[in-house]
């Protein structure tokens, strides 16, 4: 190994919107797979390390920089918010390091902007369009109004989704943007309720969501006949919202807790450290692709060549408690099936988090874009 | 349907509303920051993380001793303003007569801190405080659907900030209080105890703030970050008014809602920011704010 030690650093939000589908509870999941891979990689100890990047690609940027040319960091994992995980993926390219990103949205990853130092893990903008998306408009909601957070992943999500609608059949009749972090929804919501739309699109995260969701109970919008259809749900977004505003949302996710006996052990384990609270998709992402990091280091035996190490990455198929079997593609889409989900009644939650069950699971070749549309320089002929 | 600038009459009358109700929570804020700074010459900066601390306190009081959103309005703000006061006799106090820079420091940290101890101990994303169902519902007003909550909050900072003008400005206990500002060494002469009056004024100021938590609790969530991300905008509020000035802070308060209401129809990227530019052309045009008193 290059300098004696195996450096991870987890770069995510520590402290705003985004905090806790990504935050501390990722630098745990990182540690975890860490311990589980049993601290060493051919004997060469590995250390994790973490930052705040407060969701603004420059001070993302500085601290990747940072971290290559002081503290011989050699992989950033997690990297939420679209606009920082593409800065960051750009200097990770340039000092030839290895960006596992789990945390952020954009297609544009694995898309014009892939890198061959870049893996994209757990969900993208295009998975959760197909996910979410078709499901809602298979239910005969054909039109469409979009309340968008006004930066790259909102923008990618509202296109993937207008296309998914259209293709369909269904009419897009509008959108707002509105800026990220957002308190009060009641202006865009009474935009979108005047538009008549069927369906409202939330194109947002995190406390933005949230905020949505609650707002729109308040101002009768889903009494009234319209249905809101939630694009990228996390668990602690459906925690914070309570099971009674949240009830019947749909949502698309690659990882739910309560899965099966691998998934529930590893959650159990990890909400032990983490004051109650189970693993979001963010969290497993983190975990997973930490791990088969570390497998393919040990196979190489070297971590310098973040190139090389990425290329043996996508040649071992991925294989984790927590994901089950896939596979790295060529532009550096991380595969495995994704899953719609039905968030339960407050009589239908048995225990704490019991918060989902299964409408159906989407076989990994349908759920991500195919390869022969990419538009990855590193795929072309 | 007649139409402004492209938009129909019915929906610009709804944001008009929307926005007097956001602009209610923004005069209640920026009173108890107004009182605080008139009176005492303190920049609170804690006064976000004691709105939080509002919440908080009601969201505690559910959880923990299952007292319902009535009792919370009364407790939260009485418990909050006891930290409030205590804060005033064991820290501020000591910065008396010392550049207010030192103050604005003192309670800067003391914000980061509360922040910090709530969100490591409760994450980021909130707690859910589900609307008191006497308040839940609302009317049809043929242009929009009014929630009954939000008219409630409306009514009641109508009400409270109007209590707490006519106190200050129109009675006794007011009247002391501002003389006590002026010249604390002659109000003293005549009996009055001034520091214990002055900690009392600290203690209302966050108790105001509190119980602005506790109405914007069932609204958004009890989360530790909304306090930070309130507290410029309220700050902006105060300076556009006139730092210090109550009624001032009141109706900047209620007309930088509607401002901001009309930019996410107009213009809904710009509406984060909207209030900021009107602070800077105001600064620019009259520096002591709209009702600020010039030295």
């Amino acid at each position: 190994m290059t300098d004696k030690v195996i450096k991870i650093g987890v770069l995510n939000d520590q402290s705003g919107l985004y905090a806790d589908m990504s935050g501390q509870s990722s630098v745990l999941a990182a540690r975890m797979a860490v311990e589980d891979f049993g601290g060493k990689v051919n004997g060469t100890p590995v250390e994790v390390v973490a930052a705040d990047h407060q969701n603004k690609p420059d001070i993302g940027a500085n601290l990747a920089r940072q971290w290559f040319d002081v503290d011989k960091v050699d992989v950033i994992v997690d990297v939420p918010t679209s606009s920082v995980a593409l800065a960051v993926s750009e200097i990770v390219k340039g000092k030839n390091k290895v960006l596992l990103d789990s945390g952020a949205g954009t297609v544009e990853l694995t898309g014009k902007a892939c890198s061959p130092n870049t893996i994209h893990w757990t969900y993208d903008t295009y998975a959760l369009a197909h996910g979410t998306g078709s499901a809602v408009v298979a239910s005969g909601g054909d039109t469409w109004f979009f309340l968008t957070v006004d930066y790259t992943f909102g923008q990618s999500l509202e296109k993937d989704v207008s296309d998914v609608v259209k293709a369909s059949g269904g009419k897009v009749l509008g959108s707002v943007r509105h800026p990220l972090n957002t308190a009060d929804f009641s202006s865009f919501l009474l935009q979108a309720q005047s538009s008549g739309a069927k369906v409202i699109g939330l194109a947002n995260a995190g406390g933005d969501t949230i905020n949505a969701i609650k707002a729109a109970r308040e101002f009768g919008i889903t009494e009234g006949g319209q249905k809101l259809a939630g694009l990228l749900v996390f668990i602690s977004d459906v925690h914070a919202l309570g099971l009674a505003t949240a009830q019947g949302l749909r949502l698309t996710s690659p990882f739910y807790w309560d899965t099966n006996e691998q998934t529930r052990a590893f959650s159990k384990r990890f909400a032990e450290r983490n004051g109650g609270r189970v693993p979001d998709m963010g969290h497993a992402g983190v975990y997973a692709s930490v791990l088969h990091y570390l497998k393919a280091v040990q196979a190489l035996g070297a971590d310098g060549d973040g190139r090389a190490v990425v290329a043996r990455m996508k040649e071992l198929p991925t294989e984790d408690p927590l994901f089950g079997k896939g596979s790295i593609r060529a532009d550096g889409r991380k595969l495995h099936p994704m899953s719609l989900y039905e968030v339960k009644a407050p009589g239908e939650s048995k225990k704490p988090w019991d918060y989902y069950k299964l409408v159906r699971t989407i076989p990994a070749e349908q759920a991500f874009k195919p390869l022969a549309q990419s538009e990855c320089p590193l795929v072309k002929k | 349907m007649s139409t402004v600038f492209g938009v129909p009459v019915q929906a610009l009358l709804g944001q008009l509303l929307v926005g007097l109700i956001n602009g209610s929570f923004y005069a209640l804020l920026s009173l108890g920051l107004a009182i605080i700074f008139g009176l005492l010459q303190v920049v609170n900066f804690a006064h976000g993380a004691f709105y939080t601390l509002g919440a908080f306190a009601a969201w505690f009081l559910l959880t923990l001793a299952g007292v319902g959103y009535l009792g919370a309005l009364v407790l939260a703000p009485l418990a909050v303003g006891l930290v409030g006061a205590l804060v005033e006799r064991t820290m501020l106090k000591r910065l008396g007569g010392m550049d207010p820079i030192y103050g604005l420091l003192l309670t800067f940290g003391l914000a980061l801190m509360i922040q910090g101890l709530l969100q490591n101990q409760y994450g980021s994303s909130g707690q859910p405080y589900e609307m008191p169902a006497w308040l839940s519902g609302g009317y049809a007003l043929g242009f929009m659907f009014l929630p009954r909550y939000r008219a409630w909050v409306v009514g009641f900072s109508v009400v409270v900030c109007g209590a707490t003008w006519f106190v200050i400005e129109r009675t006794r206990l007011g009247a002391t209080l501002r003389a006590a500002t002026e010249n604390p060494a002659l109000v003293q002469a005549f009996g009055i105890n001034v520091p214990r009056l002055v900690t009392l004024t600290y203690g209302v100021g966050v108790a105001l703030a509190a119980l602005a938590g506790v109405l914007a609790a069932p609204i958004y969530r009890v989360s530790p970050l909304m306090g930070a991300d309130l507290i410029i905008v309220v700050f902006a509020v105060v300076v556009i008014g006139g730092m210090g000035s109550i009624l001032g802070s009141i109706l900047t308060g209620f007309a930088l809602g509607l401002i901001e209401g009309l930019t996410k129809v107009y213009y809904p990227e710009a509406s984060s920011t909207v209030i900021f530019a009107v602070m800077a052309l105001v600064l620019l045009v009259k520096p002591s704010g709209l009702f600020g008193r010039t030295a």
